[in-house]
């Protein structure tokens, strides 16, 4: 009974659209060192404007969002990045 | 106690090159003069800053890992503060991750120069190494 009931519900609500799972990227390639020396590899995580994008939009895991902000810091205090920008892309 | 250190210090483009090799050693001189040691260093020339810094737009970047007493920051921050040729500075404690990220970094360095025709290594290889910073 449970199962045909299971099964019922599955078919009247299918999900439509499928959506692509975020990863952490940094988990995924084992990457343990977040380096401020590399500009253009910090990039990924800024918008347009040189501000740090959200862990929602780039699946990061809270562990290494913390090591990503510190690297886009360092960067920025060294000139690397700048604080503010427009078109930074 | 003894840490790994980097430090990476900007210069004002001002200097010639006599100028810019005599900073240099005076900062490897004060780090090996008070019991620290070179690991590495690595120039990293004139590069285009993000920001103007006392309105300055470019500057000579130089990058030097060191071991010392915890003691020496202090000591080479105050040289670098009273140095009016030193426009920005930055140092870093390593912790191991990123002692063994720095070996890394350095042995593709010296392969790069090693066989600098040799093409770029695979994507996936790429995106864990982090590309070089240009």
């Amino acid at each position: 009974m449970a199962n045909e009931n299971k099964e019922i519900r599955y078919l009247n609500s299918p999900t439509v659209e499928v959506r692509k799972k975020k990863y952490c990227r940094f988990k995924k390639a084992g990457i343990k060192y977040v380096d401020y020396k590399d500009p253009e590899f910090l990039k990924k995580f800024l918008n347009e404007q040189g501000k740090i994008l959200p862990r929602r939009l780039t699946g990061t895991s809270l562990k290494f969002q913390r090591k990503v902000a510190q690297a886009i810091k360092r960067a920025r205090s060294l000139a690397l990045l700048p604080y503010v920008t427009d078109l930074l892309k | 106690m003894v840490n790994q250190y980097e430090t990476v210090f900007i210069a004002t483009p001002v200097l010639s090159e006599t100028q810019m090799k005599e900073a240099v050693a005076k900062y490897v001189k004060l780090i090996t003069d008070n019991g620290g040691e070179i690991v590495y260093q690595e120039d990293w020339g004139l590069r285009q800053l993000a920001y103007p810094i006392q309105h300055k737009t470019t500057g000579f970047y130089y990058l030097i890992e060191f071991k010392a007493e915890s003691q020496f920051v202090a000591t080479l921050e105050t040289q670098y503060h009273r140095d009016e040729r030193i426009i920005r500075f930055l140092t870093v404690a390593l912790d191991k991750d990123a002692v063994a990220y720095a070996e890394k970094r350095r042995a593709n360095k010296a392969a790069k120069a090693a066989a600098p025709a040799v093409e770029e290594a695979p994507a996936a290889a790429q995106e864990e190494e982090a590309p070089e910073a240009e």
